[in-house]
């Protein structure tokens, strides 16, 4: 059986919240970005089911919409993480060793850079700098940066994540926007 | 003027704007390309078109850039070249080399230029793509891997098609064609129109029923014309060794060589192993095999002993709008003439009865009055009562270019169909209430002074008796009749008087009323209040549901009319055809087909011949139609399949497909337009010409034509309309009626400068309720339709492969108040009752419909809607009112499977 209207399996309280974002935006004369900005700061990540709600409203074609949600990496298409584990990939970070950093948090996770953990728990991210080369190579979990790092760190330093990191979690989705490409 | 240029070392003027792709195409010099259609605007993404032109340092791309005076360009410089190596290396970077097994070999521009380059392998090593193929739809392939990202098919669907599928997602090494949100086209916006797939320049989109069928050097083509809906799109058939492999468009004057996913994907009924492959007669209650000359022999016999019995007003026979222009006119022939009656109809009687009535009416022909290539131009299109995106898709896709081209586009509909979605201005009126909304709008335009005084004054009659009733029928007042508010209605007015290439389509919305006459008149009250008729791009298009349907009436498969709507009941027409024919014509008007089913009940008509048609379930009121032909005494049904309506018969004789003979369709433009055998006829089956002749021979009146061009000069000779129309004439872009005399090019748009009847004639009518209303026990309103993946009854699409698996079921749409109100979820079954009978199908939950209105598709014979609808008729046209009647609804169960995949479409 088909339902060609997707996004009216959303819960009417979703509804009202997308309602009242793209009343803020109605009169924006390019109102997508702000939009999906809006409502990612708002659920954490952009749903298939909010993408094609915000695409019919809009009037805009949902493949511009997943296009352009797509495109930019500042916008996340599946839920993620309570915390976020960036790991440097810049040049600094990279002579330092970082691709044994990455490996390290993959295989401590047991997930891919772009993945999250089953449990909900941890989020991986490849990012390109974060500003720090002198502690090179760089971590960012969440708000809080650690440096000069070496693989055998890794496990440890997910051990203390399961105590507070004296940073309320909830607020993992606030993330400083990162750089449009 | 003009810019003067050297490409190649040959001088050349062309003028300014043209590129120097385009300059060097017009000396014959085509430069490689991979991303560059002449149907698209430019994309400038695949490089390949580089060339050198002296003075510049890079190497621009031909296909976006301008020519320039003095230019000197090489488009196959040693640099070029050297560059175009790169490229095409740097694409086989990231393809497979497959050709050994790819269904593209040989048709690939990518393989042609590797071929044409020398360039054998990637010199490039790395990390290479890896994607799944997208192919969980049964209609065609997308596999990534061999995508080079040219962009084809996305300008293709946002500029042509206009569902805007696919966009370029993700970014850098990951990029990729996604459609939708990437989560396969089968849960995308995607109509499977397939377009994209005529553009892909490699084997990246692959229909699924041709893999290992051929590829383009086993096969052969044939152009002939859709065997779907009216629009009569020109298609090629691709055949290898005698069967037929697949369906490409075709350069047609109504598609431009797009196609819908019937037109492409619908073709493999033809070759379906249910096909009726011999004659069948009834013995001892089954349906047995039998030769030709037996089930002819018993037929004719049959016939002329219904007739001896009980005179000729006890026979009637249904014709086709599926059979060929030839075929309708021999039918009623026959029936006229053999069986000595006028009661001949076909199912032009449920779709566009009311609009021959209307339209004869006001303007003194019943046809489309413009083009369908004229929509381009529009600058305002009206959309009345048309599913248009669904029903005649590629119809839709015009509409979809010229709203690009900035036309104002208004769709007036009960329902939210896709198209309202596209529309600048949707008026969402309460089903039946059309006439008090033109009346409304009528109402605004004269009140506010908007009419073309000049034209109705010299051209029309009955404007003051028209005003008289306007201030009846203020917009205030007309919103609280119809449910649409007061401003859209006027706004509505206001730009369609104001425009001076206003055009009209309508389709079953506005005929299958009790009051579809009258809703036909006051569209063209509307078209001629404004002057907006006789001239390119306006006018008023009755879209035709079936491919053959318009020729069907032209020829004279109706009970009042014999060939180009000349009158049975006038005397000197009738002793024209005597004289033609050479046998006395029946004088007194035959019966329609509903009034054939009445009198067959009543035991007056004895005997019927049904050629093409399933009126079991195309039919108002199945109950009723199955008594009448249980009731018969002799039943012959021809047809390709065994169908709902065969299964009554008492012969059964097999006709041939379109694909497996000549003829002319006629298409909703009225253009006639030639289709061409591809294969040999299925088992014993016989074109139903032939078919027609010999029963015709055994009954004492042989016709004999050596041809189906013989039968067109003799149509010729008898249709004025017709009157210059011969097969030598008709090429691939065939000749619209009316074409009087050989000389005669034909005719583009009618009632240039006066209306086929002399002046026109605006109707004075006011509102009528439809026959059966909401009340307490039926409090919905049911409409029935098409959707988009199946056909009429689905004799033929639910035999293609593609279209069954992808729609297998009835569903009932239930808007969303209406659903949780009575508890009813999506996919669960539901029971839907009128006061004829009840179905049972699965709900689908959607706004498209408001909350007392439920829509059904007619397709399904598991769930026929027709069990459901009102016989009741329009008086003047005699078609049912298969889009209002009075319903309930019911929650039967709930469903324990999970629900399927969730599809998003904008």
């Amino acid at each position: 059986m088909i339902n060609t209207l997707g996004h009216l399996a959303m819960a009417p309280e979703e509804t009202a919240i997308l309602d009242k974002i793209l009343a803020r935006h109605a009169k924006d004369a390019g109102p997508l970005i702000p939009v999906l900005q809006d409502v990612q700061r708002q659920f954490g990540y952009l749903s298939r089911e909010n993408l094609a709600y915000i695409a019919r409203a809009l009037k805009i074609p949902l493949s511009d919409v997943f296009g352009t949600a797509s495109f930019y990496a500042q916008f996340y298409l599946a839920p993620r993480g309570e915390n976020m584990v960036r790991v440097c990939q810049g040049t600094a970070c990279h002579v330092q060793g970082s691709g044994g950093i990455l490996a390290a948090f993959a295989a401590a996770l047991g997930i891919d850079a772009g993945e999250t953990t089953a449990d909900g728990k941890f989020s991986l991210e490849r990012v390109a700098c974060v500003g720090s080369c002198g502690l090179a190579p760089v971590v960012m979990i969440n708000q809080q940066t650690f440096g000069r790092l070496s693989p055998e760190d890794v496990p440890l330093l997910l051990a203390k994540l399961s105590m507070p990191l004296g940073e309320p979690q909830q607020k993992a989705h606030d993330q400083p926007q990162e750089d449009a490409p | 003027m003009g810019i003067t240029l050297t490409i190649d070392g040959q001088r050349t003027r062309v003028p300014e704007g043209t590129t120097i792709f385009n300059a060097a195409r017009e000396l014959g010099i085509t430069v490689p390309h991979l991303c560059y259609h002449p149907m698209l605007s430019v994309i400038g993404a695949c490089r390949l078109c580089i060339v050198e032109v002296e003075g510049m340092t890079s190497l621009p791309a031909s296909c976006s850039t301008p020519v320039k005076e003095g230019m000197v360009v090489a488009t196959e410089s040693a640099r070029v070249v050297d560059a175009r190596r790169q490229i095409l290396d740097l694409l086989l970077a990231n393809h497979p080399e497959d050709c050994l097994t790819c269904e593209k070999t040989g048709d690939c521009r990518l393989q042609a230029y590797a071929y044409q380059y020398g360039v054998q392998r990637s010199s490039f090593t790395g990390a290479v793509k890896h994607y799944d193929a997208d192919e969980n739809n049964p209609f065609f392939i997308r596999d990534h891997n061999k995508c080079i990202l040219c962009g084809r098919c996305v300008y293709m669907c946002a500029e042509k098609v206009g569902a805007n599928v696919y966009t370029f997602a993700y970014r850098g090494f990951e990029g990729k064609i996604a459609a939708g949100l990437d989560t396969g086209l089968e849960n995308s916006p995607c109509i499977f129109c397939g377009n994209c797939i005529s553009v892909c320049p490699t084997g990246a989109l692959q229909p699924k029923l041709i893999r290992g069928q051929g590829r383009v050097f086993d096969v052969d083509k044939v152009q002939t014309v859709c065997p779907y809906c009216g629009v009569g799109c020109a298609i090629s058939l691709q055949t290898n060794q005698g069967k037929i492999i697949g369906a490409v468009g075709a350069n047609g004057p109504a598609n431009n060589n797009l196609l819908c996913v019937k037109g492409r994907f619908g073709w493999d009924f033809i070759q379906h192993p249910d096909r009726l492959k011999q004659p069948l007669i009834r013995k001892g209650g089954e349906l047995v095999p039998a030769s030709w000359d037996e089930a002819l022999d018993y037929a004719a016999a049959k016939l002329l002993e219904v007739k001896t019995r009980y005179g000729p007003g006890a026979l009637g026979g249904l014709s086709s709008a599926k059979c060929t222009n030839e075929e309708n006119y021999l039918f009623q022939k026959f029936i006229r003439l053999v069986l000595g009656t006028n009661n001949v109809d076909h199912c032009a009687r449920l779709c566009h009865a009311s609009t021959i009535t209307g339209l004869s009416y006001a303007f003194g022909s019943g046809a489309a009055t413009n083009s369908i290539a004229e929509l381009e131009e529009a600058e305002l299109i009206l959309v009345v009562g048309s599913n248009t995106l669904e029903a005649h898709p590629v119809i839709g896709f015009w509409l979809h270019q010229a709203q690009r081209r900035g036309a104002t586009l208004i769709v007036i509909d009960p329902r939210r169909t896709d198209l309202a979605e596209k529309a600048d201005l949707f008026l969402q009126l309460a089903p039946g209430t059309d006439v008090a909304l033109y009346l409304g709008m009528m109402h605004v335009i004269v009140d506010e002074g908007l009419h073309d005084r000049e034209f109705i004054e010299e051209r029309c009659e009955g404007f003051a008796e028209l005003a008289a009733i306007l201030p009846d029928y203020p917009p205030a007042k007309v919103a609280r009749m119809t449910g649409v508010p007061e401003e859209n209605i006027i706004t509505a007015a206001r730009l369609y008087a104001a425009s001076k290439r206003a055009t009209i389509l309508y389709a079953m919305g506005i005929t299958q009323h009790t009051s579809g006459t009258i809703n036909v008149a006051s569209l063209a009250n509307l078209a001629m209040l404004t002057g907006n008729v006789g001239r390119p791009s306006t006018g008023i298009y009755p879209l035709r549901g079936q491919n053959n349907v318009q020729g069907a009436c032209d020829m004279g498969a109706l009970p009042d009319y014999l060939p180009g709507y000349q009158r049975v009941e006038n005397e000197e027409v009738r002793a024209f055809f005597q004289e033609k024919w050479g046998k006395p014509l029946p004088q007194d008007r035959g019966l329609t087909v509903l009034e054939m089913m009445a009198e067959a009940r009543a035991g007056n008509l004895r005997a019927m011949y049904i050629m093409g048609e399933n009126p079991v379930l195309s039919d108002p009121d199945m109950a009723e139609t199955e008594a009448a032909l249980a009731k018969l005494d002799f039943l012959i049904v021809q047809d390709i399949f065994p169908t709902e309506t065969s299964r009554y018969a008492h012969v059964v004789l097999p006709g041939a497909s379109f694909a497996e003979k000549d003829g002319t369709f006629t298409n909703t433009e009225r253009r006639i337009q030639r289709i061409r055998r591809a294969i040999r006829t299925v088992g014993e089956s016989l074109p139903d010409w032939q078919i027609i002749c010999q029963l015709s021979a055994r009954m004492g009146y042989p016709m004999e034509y050596p041809s189906v061009a013989a039968v067109m000069a003799e149509i010729a000779s008898v249709t004025p309309i017709y009157g210059g129309v011969s097969y030598d004439r008709l090429g691939d872009r065939g000749l619209q009626w009316p074409c009087p005399h050989r000389d005669h090019p034909g005719t583009q748009f009618l009632h240039h400068e006066r209306f086929a009847a002399g002046k026109g004639n605006l109707a004075v009518v006011r509102p009528q309720e439809p026959a059966e209303v909401p009340d307490d026990e039926y409090p919905f309103i049911l409409s029935t339709g098409r959707h988009l993946y199946h056909y009429h009854t689905g004799t033929m699409s639910r035999r293609s492969y593609g279209l069954e698996t992808f729609r297998p079921e009835p569903y009932v749409e239930i808007n969303p108040e209406t659903a949780a109100k009575l508890g009813i979820k999506e996919g669960e079954l539901v029971a839907v009752a009128t006061r004829r009978g009840e179905i049972a199908l699965k709900a689908l939950i959607t706004d498209r419909v408001g909350p007392r209105v439920l829509f059904i598709p007619f397709h399904y014979r598991e769930a026929p809607a027709n069990r459901l609808t009102s016989p009741a008729l329009d008086p003047k046209a005699g078609i049912p009112e298969l889009k209002v009647c009075a319903a309930r609804l019911t929650k039967i169960r709930q469903v324990e499977e999970p629900l399927g995949e969730v599809v998003y479409t904008t």
